[in-house]
């Protein structure tokens, strides 16, 4: 049996509850001079990334290497892939050698879980296409957890392109476990009305004032207009109607804190003074990042 | 069980030089081969207007053999055949290799539905005379629907004055573009882009419409909007001459049912909402829908084999049409075994006006389906005489199915 992680879904809050003390077991690790473990030593990860990532694929290595496994990573430009290979093909060859997990990221929604059907190897899903980036969600939660020392009963808003986004569907579906008052925003034609009733405790809102009053935190997604598939919003426009900006703090709780799962558009999504300013904990959550997925691959290769 | 008549007893059926000679007890003819059918049911031979058989150009996926075999495993006499082949059947050279190639190869009639516009690119009329002439008996541009509806008028004219349906896959390209399942709460969390049901709706809408306009007889290819089906009605209560079809899997499977990212459960329409299918068996049960069609859609392994998104449209039908109407509709009560036979003789015979087909009255060809009501079998699709093997009812445990296929008066199969 498949034992990897490919989503939020499927998980219990009792699962996510173990990842994330586990994770906080390891933050002090980041500051030791010697940060090397060697729980996993003799293990292989491969890293097998189908679109174009570098904080997610480092973040996975450095993870690995803090464990002591070793890790490799393969990009698909320069591999079979590109060279028609398909898929099933590409994962049976790596299956073949051996790695003890595979972590993927692909553009294709559910190409992890299509594969996962096929391969006795773990696969931990780096982010599938507009539907799932669980590591994503656990780091964001242990970044909350940290400033906040609670999910239950806060009030989260997440604002941009929630259709698109990976991100948003592993937090919502993450934060919804954990009684978050969860308020979606962004311009209609990117907030599907079926978001609703995805998940318990899920609110719509296409004002970001509205979605920001009283908000605990602000998580800002990364807006790419000009990379779907059509034109769903006007372009000139996203920023003045949707775009974080230094004035809408003050509707926020005092000590709101944002976060952005990067990279960010600076002037597209976020102001610079709010990227910049005290409330942001976007390195914090990279700094996670590394955290979460030492106690995601921990737990799957022990 | 004979809709045409009515007929619903135990009786004799006499073929005689691939005839039906008649009905009757004891009937007995010197020499003849005795079929012993009892406790079976013995109706008209089934038609399926709505099969892809992928020849010419898509061999590897089926042939006119195959997907001819597959259509008598499942207990299908007559078998209608979409034009999205390479070359499309878009002239009477086509239509004529078909007929040719049927008349060679395969072990049920098969009637070739011509092309609406040439290549189904949507622009200029196909051939529709001619290929009337060499054997067409409808016209649709299946899976590439006319989208200028000026076209789609001047189509439905000439077919009109052809004495042709016109079959149109409603399918708003632009509202579907890019989706790969049905819109809706399931595509949301799956992170898959949807079709949503307006792009099947708003073709319905302009079709009748224009059918009104033209006078044309028009068919709606697999229905599957629950808005849809109550515009067919709508049509219909005004006397216009529309009429529609749905597949096994749209009255049977919802999208919540979907094994999530499994190929098998791909094709257009996408398997729509709770609702819709219900609102698709609720129109079966009313007579909205006329006839029941497999829209059987091979595709090889190879090609179902890959990511979600980048799979082809279409599963295949052929041998699941009669356990999947059984289970769902007869054995549920929602229709009678009587209906039910209708719906896949009367039904298509009507809409396509095949004379002789679809009844067991004295003098109509020996197309017979012999099927049981209450048998209990498992679908294995690696036995299916389909050349894919694309279906989401692997291993599926069905209550009734075929049992032998009568066709122009021989047996062309028979259940192991």
């Amino acid at each position: 049996m498949n034992q990897g992680l490919l989503g939020i879904q499927g998980l219990r809050r009792p699962d996510i509850e173990v990842i994330l003390d586990r994770a906080k077991y390891f933050q002090p690790l980041q500051n030791e001079s010697f940060k090397r473990l060697d729980t996993l030593r003799g293990k292989m990860v491969v890293n097998l990334f189908f679109e174009a990532s570098t904080r997610t694929r480092i973040s996975f290595e450095i993870a690995a290497k803090r464990l002591g496994a070793d890790s490799v990573s393969i990009t698909a430009s320069g591999s079979s892939v590109s060279k028609g290979e398909s898929l099933v093909d590409t994962l049976n060859t790596l299956a073949a050698m051996r790695p003890d997990a595979i972590v993927m990221r692909h553009a294709s929604s559910g190409a992890p879980h299509f594969l996962s059907r096929y391969l006795p190897t773990p696969i931990v899903n780096a982010g599938d296409g507009t539907h799932e980036h669980p590591t994503q969600a656990l780091l964001d939660a242990r970044t909350i957890l940290d400033r906040r020392g609670r999910l239950d009963g806060l009030r989260v808003a997440i604002i941009g392109d929630i259709a698109h986004s990976r991100v948003a569907r592993s937090n919502i579906l993450l934060l919804s476990k954990f009684g978050v008052d969860i308020v979606l925003c962004g311009p209609a034609s990117l907030l599907p009305r079926e978001l609703a009733q995805i998940a318990p405790g899920v609110t719509l809102e296409h004002n970001i004032r509205e979605a920001i009053r009283d908000a605990d935190v602000i998580m800002m997604l990364r807006v790419q207009l000009e990379r779907q598939h059509e034109a769903s919003y006007p372009v000139g426009e996203y920023f003045r109607f949707y775009g974080l900006r230094l004035e809408h703090m003050e509707l926020a709780r005092p000590n709101v804190i944002v976060m952005h799962p990067g990279p960010i558009n600076r002037g597209r999504e976020i102001s610079s003074d709010v990227a910049d300013s005290q409330r942001s904990v976007i390195l914090n959550q990279v700094e996670n990042g590394i955290s979460v997925r030492m106690a995601v691959l921990e737990k799957i290769l022990q | 069980m004979d809709p045409s008549s009515g007929f619903d007893g135990t009786a004799d059926v006499l073929l005689v030089d691939g005839r039906v000679a008649g009905i009757g007890k004891d009937l007995s003819a010197s020499g003849a081969v005795l079929f012993d059918a009892s406790g079976l049911i013995v109706a008209p031979g089934f038609i399926d207007m709505h099969v892809h058989l992928r020849d010419p150009g898509f061999e590897h996926a089926e042939t006119i053999e195959s997907g001819s075999r597959a259509a008598a495993a499942g207990g299908f006499t007559s078998v209608c055949c979409m034009p999205n082949t390479n070359p499309v059947n878009d002239s009477a050279t086509v239509t004529s290799y078909i007929v040719e190639r049927a008349r060679l190869r395969a072990v049920v009639n098969v009637f070739p539905i011509g092309a609406i516009t040439k290549g189904s690119e949507g622009e200029e009329l196909a051939a529709i005379g001619s290929m009337k002439a060499a054997g067409v008996v409808a016209i649709s541009d299946d899976g590439r629907p006319v989208m200028n509806a000026r076209v789609m008028r001047r189509a439905m004219e000439t077919a009109s004055a052809f004495d042709l349906p016109v079959i149109d896959h409603c399918e708003d390209l632009h509202l579907s573009a890019g989706g790969d399942m049905h819109e809706g709460l399931e595509s949301v969390k799956l992170g898959l882009r949807g079709i949503p049901s307006c792009s099947e709706d708003v073709m319905v809408a302009r079709d009748i419409l224009l059918a009104e306009v033209t006078g044309a007889r028009y068919h709606v290819a697999h229905i599957s909007a629950r808005n849809s089906v109550a515009m067919v009605a709508f049509a219909k209560a005004r006397g216009l001459k529309v009429t529609c079809e749905s597949t096994p899997h749209h009255f049977a499977v919802a999208d919540s049912d979907m094994l999530p990212y499994d190929s098998n459960y791909k094709m257009k329409p996408p398997l729509r909402s709770k609702e819709d299918v219900h609102a698709v068996v609720d129109g079966i049960v009313s007579g909205a829908i006329d006839v029941l069609a497999t829209d059987h859609a091979p595709h090889p392994g190879s090609e179902k084999m890959q990511e979600f998104e980048k799979c082809p449209f279409g599963i295949t039908g052929l041998e699941t049409a009669i356990g999947l109407t059984m289970d769902e509709l007869v054995h549920t009560g929602r229709i009678s075994l009587m209906k039910m036979i209708a719906l896949y003789t009367t039904g298509p015979a009507n809409v396509l006006q095949l004379k002789d087909r679809g009844t067991l009255a004295a003098g109509g060809v020996a197309d017979i389906t012999i099927f049981d009501s209450d048998r209990k079998w498992t679908y294995d699709v690696n036995r299916s005489l389909s050349k894919s093997r694309n279906s989401p009812f692997d291993g599926r445990q069905f209550r009734g199915g075929p049992v032998a296929t009568i066709v122009n008066g021989s047996i062309v199969w028979q259940a192991e």
